[in-house]
């Protein structure tokens, strides 16, 4: 069990990876880095539950990376569509384009 | 009784399997970045959902399952947030989605 | 007040079911971690219908989820049928969709569904609108959408 499932994980992240390698524009990245996380998420729960002395410790981890991938990709797209983290900037660059 | 519950894992098991590994492949083949959006959904929804089901028939009634429902309820709130987020930005960048036939009135 | 009365269980049974320790050193600082939560929440503002949603009870879990989680199954089966077909028949369109719901969260309910079923995305919100962007399902899309606002229109009542 814990074999299969933990190649069947690994191997759909490296299908993401591969899109990530190869994506022509960065959202194509960012969606195949989304992915990633949501499969890291999954391999850290079935590493905890299926490892033959079960590591329950571990799902608070999961948990805690869940969301801190969605924290990180609204971070990542903030950036690439202002290419700056400071809210001063941003609202002058949103005042700019709506007059 | 622990030979049910160990099929039930099973079945659940490799139907999520599936449903990655076919989410995986769609992300990979689709054409575009529009499309390729609905192959990352695939594995976000079904896949996720089969695996931590698996899951949960092997820790039986503990707190382990209690966090393995949160974690799953977490993964059904955000992916489409996230999705969403995505596809917005995508729009507002001026990436056209393709379309294959005219928009029906 | 009833909102902060809801944040305030809903926040102990998290606490309890995430740790499950019961000594008199962990519920101090159980205690201590949970008022700093209310007193964060509160002091930002966010806890109304939309941040502790009692208005709406259990019954989006028990008449909405079901539904749904059919739904989702039935269109990731055509989304991987489409996926592993030899020549992939892709008929992509884009459809308006309006919205329904009077309130915010119905209308990011109704978005977050939308997205949720494979084979379709919402891409952009405007007031009442949401732009869909569908993979092949032709007329489906509006279909499966309306069902969608009419459970959840029900919801708000």
């Amino acid at each position: 069990m814990y074999i299969v499932a933990s190649a069947a994980i690994l191997v759909t992240m490296t299908l993401a990876l591969i899109r990530a390698m190869f994506g022509p524009t960065v959202f194509d990245r960012v969606l195949a880095l989304n992915m990633f996380g949501t499969k890291t998420v999954l391999l850290i729960c079935a590493i905890c539950v299926l490892n033959t002395p079960a590591r329950h410790d571990f799902l608070d981890l999961a948990l805690l990376y869940s969301l801190m991938n969605f924290i990180g990709m609204v971070a990542l797209l903030r950036f690439t569509q202002y290419g700056t983290f400071d809210d001063v900037e941003i609202q002058q660059h949103n005042s700019g384009r709506q007059p | 009784m622990s030979n049910l519950i160990d099929i039930l894992t099973w079945v659940f098991l490799i139907g999520g399997s599936f449903f990655s590994i076919v989410g995986g492949i769609g992300i990979l083949r689709m054409p575009e970045f529009y499309s390729r959006l609905h192959g990352g959904g695939i594995t976000d929804t079904l896949g996720a959902a089969l695996i931590i089901f698996a899951l949960m028939f092997q820790t039986g009634l503990t707190l382990a399952t209690v966090k393995l429902a949160m974690i799953l309820f977490f993964l059904l709130v955000v992916s489409p947030s996230s999705c969403h987020a995505l596809a917005k930005s995508a729009v507002n960048q001026g990436l056209e989605p393709i379309v294959d036939k005219p928009e029906k009135s | 007040m009833k909102y902060s009365f809801t944040l305030l269980i809903a926040l102990v049974t998290i606490w309890f079911l995430w740790s499950g320790h019961v000594e008199p050193f962990m519920l101090i600082l159980a205690a201590l971690s949970i008022g700093l939560s209310m007193w964060i929440s509160l002091r930002m503002g966010i806890v109304d219908e939309e941040g502790a949603p009692v208005q709406m009870g259990i019954r989006p879990f028990i008449q909405f989820a079901p539904w749904l989680g059919k739904e989702i199954v039935d269109s990731n089966i055509e989304v991987a049928k489409i996926i592993l077909s030899r020549k992939m028949p892709l008929k992509r369109n884009v459809v308006t969709v309006v919205a329904g719901p009077k309130s915010q969260l119905g209308k990011v309910m109704l978005a977050n569904s939308i997205t949720l079923t494979p084979g379709t995305v919402s891409i952009k919100m405007e007031d009442d609108e949401i732009l869909v962007h569908a993979l092949s399902f032709e007329g489906a899309a509006e279909d499966l959408s309306g069902e969608m606002d009419r459970r959840i229109q029900a919801l708000e009542k």
